[in-house]
């Protein structure tokens, strides 16, 4: 018998409850369809997370042929590659120590990329200064700097506000760390847009059981597919300005705006034209990754984050802590490099989705607009007779909906359950691809008129 | 005189709590000169648990600054940050080391110096001193990263073979999809064929494979699992001293007790199971020890431990219910004469069922070291055995959370545990950069330790192993003296002094741990060898004339 059952109370208190299974169900029907089990479907078609690449979307040329030769500078020598391609590649080997990816580079990152990078952030931000010097390559920073604020020891849990609905592993990392979780509801209603009010509710009964220190904001959503306006970007900096909160602003779906009618600001750059009392005082943390935008690079693993109005003693130890994992993967940050600063012109081989109430004709589905990100997140308005079928099933509606879709039509996508939502209602995240909309409309029918 | 009393009010769950402080100074103090006083209190032990913004309120209450700017204390300060994060120091890219880097920048404008090149001698890095790396693993490496150059006739067939194989084994046939938590499943596989074949066919479950971001990665999601409990219950930690700072930073962040057991520097760095029971019983006083770290073959020291000494180990750990972590990342760097590798899951299934059903193990190894020395991919994999379970579910979880460890460093491990075999194309370069490489590394290691006892005040162990020496250095009391008044610890200004003499930056003894009031550094053995041979009898310059200097 193992004596190691008593193990860290923060690892048991996890948020996803056992193993996962839809995935297992999803990895089971991609076997059985390997071995020749014939169904009405090809494939599964995998929409379970942002990953561009897992759901048939080809790597961008130029990115993958500057890697492959910082990984095997022979070819270099070689009339295969585009000259833009190995001036590209030789100039990132130029900063690598001993010319190699594989050295260790500085733990905060190379700084000719992360100069690369405070560039981009200053182009996007129509000129807002931004310095290396604030900026961290780390894929995954968000653990870091919930590894700063987060006193797990105090006996008044840290408390950080976090949106509902939210993408469920940053609430495991909150776990993890030992923090409280204060969530605030997004307004369906109105798009998915933050309300203020609804922040400062969620505030006033956080204080009650913790000690909030840090306001988690996602722009654009995942899962709501919702942007921020500016206004009311500057609603919430002055709330985290009047409340004392420091803002985590995950900014990884920056690059993916469809609408025509909609912009994405940073809160950055509207911090910055607001006056010097909050502009030079408010602190935040931005965080921007390969992962999403137009290269869909999850799995290189390179992201960075931008610190903004730390204290810089507190950013001493924020190195001393990044120092410890040795160096982001190199790879990660030459990609990085070639995000912050893709070849011009050539348009970016990203599927553009077009703002369409795609779920208009469908009854019981209903689903605010797509206006930036990967994902929509649609309300399903389940029949009487379907939750009392899930009832006695045992499982959330929405987790049982989506293990039949799967089974039926090879779609699999998330349940609302796993990203918070208001009680009795219902969603699944969405993306809305061609194929997976024929599924789903398929299903949905045929569900709606089971169990009317 | 006039008093100026300050009284601040502490508001506690509901409690009130007054704290007085007298101040007493001429005339009426101004405004300024309060929040002076308040400023140098602050930095006094005496409030230092009063938050800024007692202090604040204290003098201003609501009310605006002078400039007419509403005060606002950041939230983010020394005082409310994480504790434990104060605690944590990694030498290896310390001060001495950010000392190194200013140097550069210095010689790069062109200030003139004694040298002129900084030589970094801290850190673990082969391909930043020159090692190449294999050529085969960065074939398939491109190849899978660039899926084109599979029609390319200069890419020899058994790498593109490979590289076919890691992509169909990819979401979307793409290393930039997202992997499983654990690492994908088909490289588990391969690397635990591998673990079979090195330990002599004792078995090896893939499901006992997680892959992770370098083997640090692995280390400090077990020491996450490992840690729990309060006070007397707190757990701790065996390491020993000196060991590699990640596991003492960890210990650090995490709020765990550090358990130091001595290695025994006169029998060249070997662990004696006796200062392990007596590390043991004193912990036991005041913590509850639960795991036993080991890093062989070790760094800093470089020594191999031998078979019969990893048994101890394993015999001490079952008596006590320690949990053994294995960090094996040197397991091919080994060079001396009549010392060997061996694996702690081997030599544990060679014990008997009455250790290896028990024994609770997990062995970590990477792309970093070894002949490899592909740090930059953070490539790396833990095995656990005999792991219970039900905390195994939770460690699958909490690997979770950062979603997936690289997949090129993943698909790096994937072709080091299947090299080119005799029959294939690039067996015969792949077999030479190898054996080059490893037998390199073996002539610097020996030609080290050589020069270095040659040092009066200088004495070596032998690098057994690994890839640095970890000699000790003798300090004439003057030394130690001024690095007192400095605020240094005696081998870090003796390091410092190196580093500005003669640009040759190493890392000071006390970054990894020494016994009182002994002395060290850690160099690697990295630097190509013409340039080794010019550091080494730079050092000895150094050091000659340093002791001249202060005896």
């Amino acid at each position: 018998m193992s004596f190691l059952k008593e193990i860290s109370q923060l690892v048991k208190n996890n948020f996803l409850s056992g193993i996962d299974v839809l995935s297992r169900h999803a990895a089971q029907i991609s076997a059985e369809i390997q071995q020749g089990e014939r169904r009405n479907y090809n494939e599964v078609l995998d929409l379970s997370s942002g990953d561009l690449h897992r759901g048939g979307i080809k790597p961008i040329t130029f990115v993958r042929q500057v890697l492959a030769a910082c990984l095997y500078p022979a070819l270099l020598e070689d009339d295969s590659l585009p000259l833009d391609v190995k001036q590209r590649a030789e100039s990132l080997l130029r900063e690598c120590d001993g010319g190699s990816v594989g050295s260790y580079t500085d733990s905060s990152g190379i700084a000719k990329i992360k100069h690369c990078v405070s560039q981009y952030i200053t182009r996007r931000d129509g000129g807002v200064p931004s310095s290396p010097d604030n900026i961290f390559i780390k894929s995954g920073s968000q653990t870091i700097m919930l590894k700063l604020l987060i006193r797990s020891k105090d006996s008044c849990q840290t408390g950080v506000l976090i949106p509902v609905p939210t993408y469920a592993s940053f609430t495991l990392a909150l776990e993890e760390q030992g923090a409280a979780i204060i969530p605030y509801h997004l307004c369906e209603e109105q798009g998915w847009t933050l309300q203020v009010e609804e922040l400062r509710k969620a505030l006033h009964t956080g204080r009650k059981t913790c000690n909030p220190v840090a306001l988690y904001i996602c722009n654009p959503g995942n899962p709501t597919g919702h942007i921020q306006s500016r206004k009311s970007i500057e609603e919430v900096i002055r709330f985290a300005a009047e409340e004392r909160l420091f803002i985590l602003a995950d900014e990884v779906y920056q690059s993916c705006v469809y609408a025509d009618d909609t912009e994405f600001y940073s809160y950055k750059k509207v911090l910055s034209e607001m006056g010097s009392t909050i502009s030079s005082t408010v602190e935040l943390a931005s965080f921007n990754s390969v992962s999403k935008g137009f290269m869909g690079e999850c799995g290189l693993r390179g992201g960075y984050v931008e610190l903004v109005n730390l204290d810089p003693a507190v950013k001493e130890y924020a190195r001393r802590l990044f120092s410890t994992r040795s160096c982001p993967p190199v790879v990660g940050q030459m990609a990085l490099d070639l995000m912050a600063n893709p070849p011009r012109p050539g348009d970016p081989s990203f599927p553009t989705f077009s703002e369409v109430s795609v779920f208009a004709e469908l009854p019981g589905i209903s689903c605010q607009p797509l206006k930036a990100g990967f994902f929509v997140f649609p309300c399903l308005h389940f029949p009487p007779k379907a939750i009392k079928w899930a009832k006695k099933r045992q499982m959330e509606p929405d987790m049982l909906y989506c293990l039949h879709l799967l089974e039926e039509t090879g779609l699999h996508v998330r349940p609302g359950c796993e990203y918070g939502q208001r009680k009795d209602s219902h969603h699944i995240r969405f993306n809305i691809m061609e194929d997976a909309l024929q599924r789903l409309k398929t299903f949905h029918t045929r569900f709606m008129k089971e169990f009317s | 005189c006039h008093a100026a009393i300050i009284k601040m009010d502490l508001k506690k769950k509901k409690k009130k709590k007054l704290y007085w402080a007298h101040i007493w100074m001429h005339g009426t103090p101004s405004i300024c000169q309060l929040r002076l006083i308040l400023y140098i209190l602050h930095v006094c032990s005496v409030i230092s648990r009063f938050t800024p913004e007692i202090l604040r309120k204290g003098i201003h209450g609501d009310t605006m600054t002078e400039n007419g700017c509403e005060y606002r204390e950041r939230v983010l300060t020394m005082d409310t940050m994480n504790p434990n994060v104060k605690r944590v120091e990694y030498a290896v890219r310390g001060p001495i080391v950010q000392r190194a880097v200013q140097i550069e920048r210095e010689l790069k404008m062109g200030i003139k110096k004694p040298f002129t090149e900084v030589i970094r001698a801290n850190i673990g890095d082969c391909h930043a001193m020159g090692q190449k790396p294999i050529t085969f693993f960065r074939q398939v490496l491109a190849l899978c990263s660039y899926p084109d150059l599979l029609e390319d006739g200069k890419f020899p067939e058994d790498a593109k073979s490979r590289a076919r194989r890691i992509l169909q084994a990819c979401g979307g046939g793409s290393l930039g999809a997202y992997s499983t938590s654990q690492g994908i499943e088909m490289i588990r596989q391969d690397i635990a064929r591998y673990i079979e074949r090195r330990d002599g066919g004792i078995t090896c479950d893939p499901d006992n494979i997680y892959l992770s971001t370098g083997a640090s990665d692995a280390i400090v999601t077990m020491l996450k699992l490992l840690v729990s409990g309060e006070g007397m219950s707190r757990t701790g930690v065996m390491i020993s001293i000196p060991q590699y700072p990640l596991y003492s930073a960890t210990l650090a962040e995490l709020g765990a007790v550090q358990i130091s057991y001595y290695l025994d520097e006169d029998n060249c760095w070997s662990l004696d199971i006796s200062e392990l029971r007596r590390a043991l019983q004193e912990a036991k006083k005041h913590c509850s020890p639960r795991a036993l770290c080991i890093i062989n073959p070790g760094n800093p020291t470089g020594q191999v431990q031998s078979r019969q000494c990893i048994e101890g180990v394993i015999r001490f750990a079952a008596a006590e219910k320690l949990f053994l972590m294995a960090d094996e990342v040197y397991q091919d760097n080994v060079y001396a004469d009549g010392c060997k590798f061996h694996s702690f899951k081997k030599v544990l299934f060679e014990m008997g069922l009455e250790y290896s059903e028990k024994v609770e193990l997990a062995s970590f190894h990477s792309t970093s070291k070894c002949y490899m020395g592909e740090c930059g991919f953070r490539g790396g994999y833990m095995e656990v055995v005999n792991l219970d379970p039900e905390v195994k579910v939770q460690l699958t979880k909490l690997v979770s959370v950062r979603l997936c460890p690289p997949v090129p460093g993943q698909a790096l491990l994937d072709v080091v545990v299947n090299p080119p075999q005799p029959d294939e194309p690039s067996y015969d370069t792949f077999i030479k950069e190898r054996t080059d490489t490893l037998a390199t590394l073996a002539e610097k290691a020996n030609m080290t330790q050589e020069i270095l006892n040659q040092v009066p005040g200088i004495k070596c162990n032998p690098v057994q192993g690994a890839m640095y020496t970890f000699p000790r250095i003798h300090l004439p009391p003057k030394a130690i003296l001024e690095a007192k008044e400095k605020e240094q610890t005696p081998d870090m200004f003796y390091c410092m002094k190196l580093l500005e003499e003669t640009g040759i930056c190493l890392v000071p003894g006390s970054g990894f741990g020494q016994r009182d009031g002994t002395y060290h550094f850690r160099m690697t053995i990295l630097p190509p060898k013409e340039k080794l041979k010019i550091v080494l009898a730079k050092i000895k310059e150094f050091h000659q004339h340093f002791m001249a200097q202060y005896s």
